[in-house]
């Protein structure tokens, strides 16, 4: 054996049915934003199957070339939507950087902050909220100004300014700390649907995700919001934190299955993504298995869900013209595009504008634009400009990643322009 | 297991040892140097060449790593893999020129590449090598609406020029499965076909003229804008298809013709593949041109529709995608005819349609076929081979034969109006004993092509991958002028050497025959 960690891969990256389906044909290369960048073959979803193969095969090593190329990756899944064989790259992508993490020997201190986010704060309500606090009383109190002006956090990173500018605005209000672990009624209920508050979209975005449940009950559907519930696990998955991540799985499949009902409704794509793939991570539990399977047929994106049981209230038509951007997570994770373009058009009088290349990263993937805010750059770049071409008022996404990441790119492009959720456009159309 | 196989068969050896001895002895008389083709391609990629090399290109355009080489190995050609030793990015045409003068000097090969999307091994590196990658060269330099021409750089992808010249109302019809991601110097090097072959013809029908740098290190201009243009030898026709043996394209002239006003696309399935294939011929026979004919079977049609999800007829044994266009009521007319023809052959489900987007669907999904199939298993190897257009319905049968003698599973499919077809075997290329059967069902398909006046090649090149049948079935004085102009234009055989044939016949033809 060349490779002295070999048996360690082995259990990290998937099986062979995964590993040996590429046909290096390469009809994947044109939709790869990272090799649309550099053109070089290992910044490609071909090049890095084949470089994640020679690493299971024991003919190369885990290299700081191959980890670079792992990080370098925006598992943004394009390629999986391109692949006409059905190769799993997500798979092979995030299994890669589980062994990565895993045979790491020393961390460096982004890292290690990046370990402690993801493993003790994401994942308890409390320190999450702590930390959330913390963060509202540096952005509203003026310090976080100061500490940009001053500039000596540039110390630390030369982007660091950027980085607080990419942070969320923290919110006064959270979801659950306002309907805390209630079934909500409307008069009359079709459906009942489950939500999940989320972290980041719970701390940061609580403004979209009682959007988001407004528009349900205006839409005669009951809400169901699960107490114990805690952060889906993507982010740490993702980021080769498996453990954590199934960890935070079962935490969720025990607070969701304490009541019945119809569909859990997501507005968070990255969330919906992964919730939609408990039951194939979970298909070996002996435990969960069947739960698991049960409770991602039942995940729905707001779209999806939107889309399929049709408006119930009169909306008025909107005076400004609307463009859509497709979050990774939606289009390419769970291949949901015409649905939120369907239920747009049924808006009365909608203006939309087409966004050419409406389907490339925006460059947030996830912590991406954090973990390495240069290259996010160069792919936010290319979104504002298609998105400046298109002249809308309005662009329309259902993640918070790209929300943040948007957000950034028109202050910094100088665009006349606003990002919105789905869920909060709608709700400021209904007609009283 | 049966005793033959336990035994070791030494009149092979001896029989190999008797042919080289025989060959030894003739080329001695004729004055070669046998040994010349093996030698030269020596250890010759030093550390100390690379180092040249560095100074041509630049360090940053010069990739060694080990992670490099692997992703270098290969193209779109399954069963060839090779490592190169180094990878080059050179970014004028004096710096290619360098790097082969070196290679001459120094005896090492040079392999171009574009995508690296060939289905033929063209660029997949030789023992000792470096690839020159042109992705980068994918600029348009000039599009000429007055003479509807358009200058590019090799690297830009056949996709990319396509939507750019068709806002000028422009059309550049050669559109292989790839075009999202192939290059135009891999089209002319490859003389790509596609979609539209039956109408509009395939990429030599449209290069008006090339800057090329010779394996000398020679930079050759050759043709330009004249429609017309009878002076000396017709070297295009000489570097279109010479799959990166005689040459490296930096610049390409391609003829543009106006977009077609308006096509109908029309689908139908069939219960059996006699009816189907009878169906094209019938067409053809009509004098009917349509601009596209493309062929389907079950295997295919199914692995399709799990990818693309738009409702394919899963239970047809074929289908047919077919699409008429040009001016006004001709294109009715025509659509007409062609579903006439489609019903007298029992054809069902047969829909047309006007809508651009719906006609993309179809077309996308039929550019997807060969991927698609490797669903079904982890390797699919597709063969490219081309009959009279007369014969396809036999060829058909043909395929279907090969299959069951060899029992292996083909799926089938192709640009049927142009009689070439693309049976794909669906194995395992680790199951050594599969990768034989579809070997001898590859066999079997290419020696009934030929029975019936058709080619082992009809788009995708010969490369490494169909290297030893060419050799088999073309005749002595064809291969032999071949072999002359390729020394005449190389001598010292270092540009892509031994792709298409081995120059001088060494022992990598005789083991294979
Ligand atoms: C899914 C799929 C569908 C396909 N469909 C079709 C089809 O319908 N019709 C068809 O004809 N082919 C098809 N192909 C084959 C392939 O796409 C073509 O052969 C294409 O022309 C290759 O272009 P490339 O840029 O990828 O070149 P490469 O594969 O990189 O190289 C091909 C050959 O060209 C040479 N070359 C490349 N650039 C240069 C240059 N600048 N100067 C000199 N030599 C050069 C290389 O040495 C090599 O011999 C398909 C391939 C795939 C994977
Ligand atoms: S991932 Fe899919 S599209 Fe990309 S090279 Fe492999 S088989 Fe082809
Ligand atoms: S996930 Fe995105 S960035 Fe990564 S290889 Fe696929 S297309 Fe490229």
């Amino acid at each position: 054996m060349k490779n002295p960690e070999l048996g360690i891969i082995r259990a990290a990256l998937p099986d062979d049915e995964i590993l040996t389906k590429c046909i290096h044909c390469g009809m994947c290369l044109a939709t790869c934003p990272t090799y649309d960048l550099t053109k070089l073959e290992r910044s490609s979803p071909r090049g890095r199957i084949q470089l994640i193969k020679a690493v299971a095969d024991g003919r190369l090593e885990i290299t700081p070339t191959f980890i670079e190329e792992m990080s370098f990756c925006l598992d943004c899944q394009a390629c999986e939507t391109a692949c006409p064989a059905g190769v799993k790259y997500g798979r092979m992508v995030e299994s890669s950087r589980v062994l990565i993490e895993d045979t790491k020997e020393n961390y460096a201190i982004p890292d290690i902050v990046k370990k402690i986010g993801l493993n003790y704060i994401l994942t308890n309500n409390l320190a999450l909220r702590t930390v959330a606090f913390l963060m509202l009383l540096i952005q509203r109190s003026g310090l976080q100004f100061l500490m940009m002006k001053s500039g000596f956090l540039k110390i630390f990173n030369k982007n660091f300014n950027e980085y607080l500018k990419l942070l969320p605005k923290m919110k006064f209000k959270t979801t659950r700390g306002l309907l805390k672990g209630v079934s909500l009624k409307p008069e009359r209920s079709r459906y009942k649907a489950a939500f999940l508050s989320g972290c980041i979209m719970d701390v940061a975005f609580s403004d979209v995700n009682l959007d988001t449940i407004q528009f349900l009950l205006k839409n005669d559907c009951e809400v169901f919001i699960p107490e114990k519930q805690v952060c889906c696990g993507s982010l740490h998955a993702h980021n080769g934190e498996m453990k954590t991540a199934f960890a935070l799985m079962k935490k969720n499949l025990d607070a969701f299955l304490a009541e019945d009902y119809d569909y859990l409704v997501s507005n968070s794509a990255g969330c919906g993504a992964f919730m939609k793939e408990y039951g194939h991570l979970l298909s070996d539990d002996p435990v969960y298995s069947i739960a698991a399977g049960k409770f991602s047929e039942k995940v729905k994106d707001f779209s999806e869900f939107v889309h399929l049981t049709d408006f119930q209230t009169k909306l008025r038509p909107p005076d400004e013209t609307v463009t859509y951007h497709d979050a990774c997570h939606l289009v390419h994770s769970q291949k949901v595009s015409q649905e939120p373009r369907q239920m747009l058009a049924k808006i009365p009088g909608i203006m939309m504008e087409n966004l050419n290349e409406s389907t490339w990263c925006c460059g947030s993937a996830g912590i991406y634009n954090v973990t390495r805010y240069e290259d996010s750059m160069h792919f936010l770049d290319k979104k504002m400009q298609n998105l400046k071409n298109t002249k809308a008022d309005v662009v329309l996404t259902a993640n918070p990643g790209c929300m943040l990441q948007i957000e950034y790119g028109i202050k910094k492009y100088g665009l006349k322009m606003r990002i919105e959720h789905p869920a909060t456009f709608l709700n400021r159309l209904i007609k009283e | 297991m049966r005793l033959e196989r336990v035994q070791i068969n030494y009149s092979i050896y001896i029989a190999f040892i008797q042919v080289y001895f025989l060959l030894f002895i003739a080329c001695s008389f004729r004055g070669v140097d046998f040994t010349s083709g093996i030698k030269q391609i020596g250890l010759a990629v030093t550390e100390l060449v690379i180092d040249q090399l560095r100074r041509i290109c630049g360090s940053a355009s010069t990739l060694t790593s080990r992670e490099d080489k692997i992703c270098y190995s290969y193209d779109g050609t399954p069963l060839f893999y090779q490592e190169p030793e180094a990878i080059l990015f050179p970014e004028t045409v004096e710096q290619i020129s360098e790097i082969l003068k070196l290679a001459n000097q120094e005896k090492f090969a040079v392999v171009p590449r574009g995508a690296g999307t060939g289905l033929s091994g063209g660029s997949v590196p030789l023992k000792d090598s470096v690839v020159l990658v042109m992705t980068k060269w994918n600029k348009i330099i000039e599009l000429d609406e007055a003479n509807l021409t358009v200058t590019v750089e090799p690297g830009v992808v056949t996709g990319d020029l396509q939507k750019t010249v068709e806002k000028s109302g422009l059309f550049y019809p050669p559109d292989p499965g790839s075009s999202n991601v192939c290059t135009i110097g891999g089209n002319v090097a490859e003389n790509a076909g596609g979609l539209r072959g039956l109408k509009y013809g395939v990429t030599k029908n449209y290069l008006m003229g090339f800057e090329m740098v010779l394996p000398t290190g020679e930079i050759l201009v050759s043709g330009g804008k004249n429609y017309k243009d009878v002076a000396g030898y017709n070297l295009r026709d000489l570097v279109v298809g010479s799959e990166g043996t005689l040459g490296i394209f930096t610049k390409i002239l391609l003829k543009l013709i106006p977009v077609p006003q308006r096509s109908i696309t029309i689908t139908s399935s069939f219960g059996n593949l006699t009816d189907c294939g009878n169906s094209v011929a019938n067409i053809i026979s009509a004098h009917i041109v349509p601009s596209m004919i493309e062929f389907l079977d079950n295997t295919t049609i199914n692995c399709v529709e799990d990818f693309t999800h738009i409702g394919l007829p899963r239970n047809a044994a074929a289908m047919l995608i077919l699409e008429v266009d040009g001016r006004g009521d001709v294109v009715d007319y025509e659509a007409n005819m062609i579903m006439e023809i489609l019903k007298k052959n029992n054809a069902e489900g047969i829909r047309s349609t006007s809508d651009a987007e719906q006609a993309n669907t179809l077309k996308t999904a039929r550019r997807s076929a060969f991927s698609a199939l490797a669903r079904k298993r982890p390797t699919a190897i597709l063969e490219d081979a081309t009959v009279p257009r007369s014969e396809l319905p036999v060829m058909i049968e043909k395929v279907r034969t090969a299959a069951a003698q060899n029992n292996v599973v083909i799926g089938n499919f192709g640009h049927a109006g142009d009689g070439n077809l693309h049976p794909t075997c669906l194995i395992d290329e680790n199951d050594k004993a599969e990768v034989d059967s579809a070997l001898r069902a590859f066999d079997f398909i290419f020696n009934e092509a030929i029975k019936l006046g058709g080619t082992i090649t009809g788009e995708h090149g010969t490369g490494l991958a169909k290297k030893h049948f060419f050799e088999k079935s073309t005749p002595a004085p064809a291969l032999n002028l071949m072999r002359k102009i390729k020394s005449a234009v190389d001598p010292n055989n270092i540009l892509n050497p031994g792709k298409i044939f081995s120059n001088s016949p060494k022992c990598e033809s005789l083991k294979l025959s």
